[in-house]
């Protein structure tokens, strides 16, 4: 198993010098010392540190087919400025929406700072021709999104079909030129953790400026170990090549603490260069408001209210 | 960094995030100054006269004076305990037994943390640990072992098992606690009473014990608690009406006593030190293998019986386990025990830290490569920065002997028969670990290493209904588990 | 003309072969002259021991319950032999019987004396019995076939070598049932036997370095001077405690817990 090729014999991989050793992953292990950084206890200026940064990193979301201009309009203002009570709460990294509504994001945060995202690639299944993909992804980028989340051909994944994998990323990648490509993985119809190491090694070899665990459509959707084992495939690469990708989880993460048990996570494995939404960010709609919360909390001293921050 | 430069992005990484204090409360505990024997139910001066200072090693500050007991006291306690055993416990119904241990289990659950703080305060460890690996596990093992009390008959068909007497009980400073349940919860079990000598340095979860003894409504002398130094043990294994000795210490000490109790028909069981192999083959599931490498060396500061203190690591993947082991070292939050997020506390005593010096001092001097991360340390107790030691010959004494502290010393292998021949030349045999992803191959290797318990794939578990201890100079007998019973009892 | 008797030297039993001792020197005993092994025959009856236990240890528990039957069918086969060198032929009748039930116990030792331990987690967790390595016996006296044979049974099927020290009074039954073992499949060096005097050679394997436990069951007094000697390198000392049982066999086992995380 563990020696078992992740991909096709004679396979040229485009990393260099090379790519990490694909080895594999002890589930219990793993899942151990997630729940042992879970428990780290984030207290004063260091919370409000991180309470403050998951903020900048959050991309809101929303993915509904109920999704009109004007919801996204509404998400792009509190986006812009999360907590309109406490000026000191920055905006969050990015807007996060499908195709169509690129267009109303763009207008609604030209200037602000905060990116548009769009998925692409016939999400959230990717179960869609290639040309089908390619052309979804062209008119995002065209559009006016920054960013691009992708999803693999899980079905490929699953069969086997690395290459087809592969392929289909480093062809998005083409079509994306300097648009930032997020590659979700959809980690929870992967089944292993051994899976979700090959997957991350093969998206970030065939070019990937994020992984990501998540579309949110599956459960589960992020968890802390499925998140701390693409966090070492990227150290892993980083150590081999010095590439710095980012990750994303995305998924399940409503709770600030969550998005503080993720930052440890992330802190305590790749380090203090990881700390920015260059290279993190969070996928999530409904975190936003427990942060802001939280902040408050912080601040005042005094337990909050839902009633007192706008849902949008 | 200069690659986030390079692909023009714009958010600067922060220089660092440094978690604020995050200590647990101390105020859950309060010691008393003085803190007498306990025999007999009763706290009782002690005849000798002679108290010491207990103190916390992470600040070297005085917690409370402790009682020393002599020669006089140890006698007194043992007719306790006899007495105890003739006058009711021994024939007290076993499901009566049962439910005294339960009652324990119990009251331990309910002032965990109390217990918790306590244990750290005095014998340095991280709460972390206490927390989550002593006090749950000191109360399963009460637990545990009220539930054989009257299941004895079962246990062992055919072999009318019967309560040794009066079980002379000395333990170590690094699971104060844990050692303490691991000795008194079988042995209560199978109608003994006991002696107990808490370790000269952390006497005072055992005296905070005698409280939960109380509230249990425990008979008096059933548990006895003699607190002092070598002199106290020495006492109670050479007591005439000690029926049986369990020790868990240094293997010097544990040669002593079974020279002490040589003619005497004393039962003895031993549970010693170790020099236990960490082998990880290149098929390893890495970071798994690092994260027990890591907590194997470095939990309760390496001072642990069944530390994997010696490494051996497959030359195909030397470089990228030392670069991963070094760089996970770095990551260590060396420090107040008390603090949440400690990972590494206050080595237990001076005396202790002196010796993990000195042999620290001598792999350097034989020529092993020394690496420590940058973590600052206190300014007062007694601190020691994990350390691992490269370029290690088998010969080496840091390759030899046991260090009982934060320290790993690597050495390479290239075949399983190397890895098993390099893991099995030591005169200790407590435990090892083996990290491989093939099955065939961790059964031959559980197979061919010897000593009393293998992890493969993992490292440091403990777990009541799991036997415990060693071959070889690691001692004999075993705890947990129902091979844990077998110390308390004859058979007619 | 009546023919005269090839009559049998009395030699040790070491690494599978009968060597006289090294010294050259014999002792009287129950009308022979018997070897008298040395300090240097105790050092190579260890080392074949050593020798042989990894070969022993690591055979099939089916193997060994059927090399230990063979030494019955031996045995039987020298009834008439060893009834002369003890007290008759009941004695070895039940002496073979012995054997037999210590054989059958070899392939069910792990699943009387071990098991699978319920631990609070994702692991799974077992414990097993395994031989201890290179054992030293001091047989009894009395009987002088049975006492023997009631030690070497339960050390042997378990997988260690053994060193025996012979009764000093009556060495010929030894003799005659290491004659037995090297005719039965046992392996060379599994079983060895030294004849001489308990008091130079008992104190020698007590404090032998590579042996790994020593049963003082036919040490007169409290062996208290053995045991002292023995704690150099943490023996494990016993006794017998039962005529026959498996508890018997297992004083001569250590016990290995492992442990596997269960995960996909």
């Amino acid at each position: 198993m563990a020696q078992a090729p992740a991909l096709p014999g004679g396979f040229e991989l485009p990393l260099e010098p090379r790519l990490p050793r694909i080895g594999s992953v002890d589930a219990v292990a793993l899942e151990a010392r997630a729940a042992d950084l879970a428990k780290r206890s984030i207290k004063r200026e260091s919370k409000l540190f991180a309470l403050d940064l998951a903020v900048r990193m959050i991309d809101l979301t929303t993915l509904e087919g109920a999704d009109t201009p004007g919801k996204v309009a509404a998400l792009c203002s509190k986006a812009v400025r999360p907590d309109p009570v406490d000026r000191s709460v920055p905006s969050v990294a990015a807007v996060c929406v499908y195709p169509n509504l690129v267009p109303t994001a763009r207008q609604r945060l030209e200037g602000t700072g905060v990116k548009v995202a769009s998925v692409a690639t016939a999400f959230p299944s990717g179960q869609s021709p290639l040309e089908v993909k390619v052309a979804d992804v062209r008119a995002a980028v065209e559009l006016g999104a920054d960013e691009v989340d992708m999803v693999i051909d899980r079905g490929a994944f699953l069969s086997g079909r690395y290459a087809k994998v592969y392929d289909e990323i480093v062809r998005v990648k083409e079509v994306c030129g300097r648009t930032h490509l997020k590659v979700i993985l959809e980690t929870g119809e992967l089944g292993t953790y051994d899976n979700v190491r090959r997957a991350s090694l093969l998206a970030m070899a065939a070019g990937a400026d994020f992984i990501k665990t998540s579309t949110g459509k599956v459960a589960p959707a992020a968890t802390l170990p499925v998140t701390l084992c693409m966090l070492e495939a990227i150290r892993d690469v980083h150590e081999e090549t010095g590439r710095m990708v980012g990750m994303k989880p995305a998924g399940g993460i409503r709770v600030a603490k969550q998005a503080i048990q993720y930052l440890c996570v992330l802190h305590e494995t790749l380090g203090v260069a990881w700390l920015t939404p260059d290279l993190f960010r969070f996928g999530a709609s409904s975190l936003l408001n427990d942060v802001l919360q939280q902040i408050r909390k912080q601040k005042t001293g005094v337990y909050q209210s839902g009633d007192y921050f706008t849902i949008d | 960094m200069s690659d986030v430069a390079k692909r023009g992005t714009a958010v600067p990484a922060p220089l660092a995030w440094d978690y604020a204090p995050a200590p647990e409360a101390r105020d859950i505990v309060s010691f008393e100054a003085r803190y007498g024997l306990y025999i007999g139910g009763e706290v009782v001066e002690p005849r000798s006269g002679e108290w010491y200072s207990t103190i916390s090693p992470a600040t070297e500050e005085h917690l409370a004076e402790v009682a020393t007991a002599r020669t006089e006291d140890v006698d007194v306690a043992v007719q306790a305990a006899r007495d105890a055993f003739e006058n009711g416990w021994s024939s007290l119904r076993p499901g009566e037994r049962a439910k005294y241990l339960f009652r324990i289990a119990r009251i331990l659950l309910e002032r965990s943390r109390e217990f918790a703080v306590a244990e750290s305060l005095n014998s340095g460890k991280p709460i972390k640990e206490s927390r989550d690996v002593d006090l749950p596990i000191s109360a399963a093992h009460f637990f545990y072992y009220a539930g054989w009390a009257d299941k004895l008959e079962y246990a062992f068909p055919n072999r009318s098992p019967r309560p040794l007497g009066v079980a002379g009980q000395i333990i170590p400073w690094n699971f104060p606690l844990l050692m303490l349940a691991w000795k008194i919860a079988p042995a209560l079990a199978c109608g003994n009473t006991v002696v107990l000598k808490p370790s000269h340095t952390t006497p005072l979860t055992a005296l905070l014990f005698t409280d939960v003894c109380r509230q249990a409504g425990l008979p008096p002398g059933v548990v006895n608690i003699v607190t002092g130094d070598g002199r106290t043990g020495a006492d109670l294994v050479r007591h005439p009406d000690v029926d049986k000795i369990a020790f868990t210490g240094s293997t010097e000490v544990g040669k002593d006593i079974q020279r002490a109790v040589a003619g005497t028909r004393k039962r003895l069981t031993l549970e010693l030190g170790g020099k236990a192999a960490n082998i990880v083959f290149d098929d390893a599931a890495l970071d798994q293998a690092i994260e027990g490498i890591i907590n194997g060396i470095y939990f309760n500061q390496g001072e642990v019986c069944c530390a994997g203190s010696r490494l051996l690591v497959q030359e195909s993947i030397y470089e990228q386990v030392i670069a991963k082991l070094k760089r996970r070292m770095e990551t260590l939050r060396v420090g107040d025990p008390l603090d949440k997020n400690t990972d590494v506390g206050a080595i237990n005593s001076r005396e202790q830290l002196e010796r993990i010096t000195e042999l620290v001092a001598s792999g350097e001097e034989e020529g092993a490569e020394i690496f420590q991360p940058s973590c600052a340390l206190p300014e007062r107790g007694f601190w020691f920065r994990p350390t691992v030691f490269t370029n290690v010959a088998q010969s080496y004494r840091i390759a030899q002997e046991e260090i009982f502290g934060p320290v790993l010393s690597v050495l390479t292998f290239r075949t399983p028969d190397e890895a098993v021949e390099k893991a099995n030349n030591t005169a200790y045999g407590l435990s090892a670990g083996v990290w491989t992803e093939k099955g065939s191959r961790i059964l031959w290797m559980a197979e061919r290493l010897r000593a009393g318990v293998v992890w493969a794939n993992t490292f440091n578990r403990f777990d009541p209904a799991s036997p415990f201890g060693g071959y070889k100079e690691s001692g004999f007998g075993r705890e947990g588990g129902r091979h844990g019973l077998e110390a308390y009892l004859r058979f007619d | 003309m009546a023919r005269l008797p090839v009559r049998k030297t009395y030699k040790l039993y070491v690494g599978g072969a009968f060597p006289r001792s090294e010294s050259g020197r014999t002792y009287e005993a129950e009308g022979q002259n018997v070897a008298r092994a040395s300090r240097k025959d105790v050092r190579d009856a260890v080392r074949a021991a050593r020798g042989a236990y990894p070969g022993w240890a690591g055979a099939t528990a089916y193997n060994r319950g059927q090399v230990l039957y063979r030494l019955a069918e031996m045995m039987e086969a020298r009834a008439s032999d060893l009834a002369a060198v003890c007290s008759g032929p009941a004695e070895v009748e039940a002496a073979v019987d012995q054997v037999v039930w210590y054989a059958g116990w070899a392939d069910k030792l792990p699943q009387v004396l071990g098991g699978t331990n319920p631990v609070a987690g994702p692991y799974f967790n077992f414990t097993i019995p395994e031989p201890t390595g290179v054992v030293a016996l001091i047989a009894p006296d009395e009987p002088p076939l049975g006492g023997l044979v009631s030690r070497v049974a339960p050390a042997v099927v378990g997988g260690n070598a053994v060193v025996v020290v012979a009764s000093e009074l009556h060495p010929l039954a030894a003799i005659e049932f290491a004659e037995c073992c090297a005719t039965s499949d046992l392996p060379g060096g599994v079983v060895n036997v030294l004849t001489g005097l308990q008091g130079e050679l008992a104190p020698v394997l007590a404090a032998h370095m590579d042996v790994n436990a020593i049963d003082l069951t036919g040490v007169e007094g409290d062996g208290a001077e053995l045991e002292r000697v023995a704690a150099e390198n943490v023996k494990r000392v016993v006794r017998q405690a039962d005529e026959q049982s498996p508890w018997e066999i297992a004083m001569f086992l250590e016990l290995k817990t492992v442990w596997h995380p269960i995960g996909a």
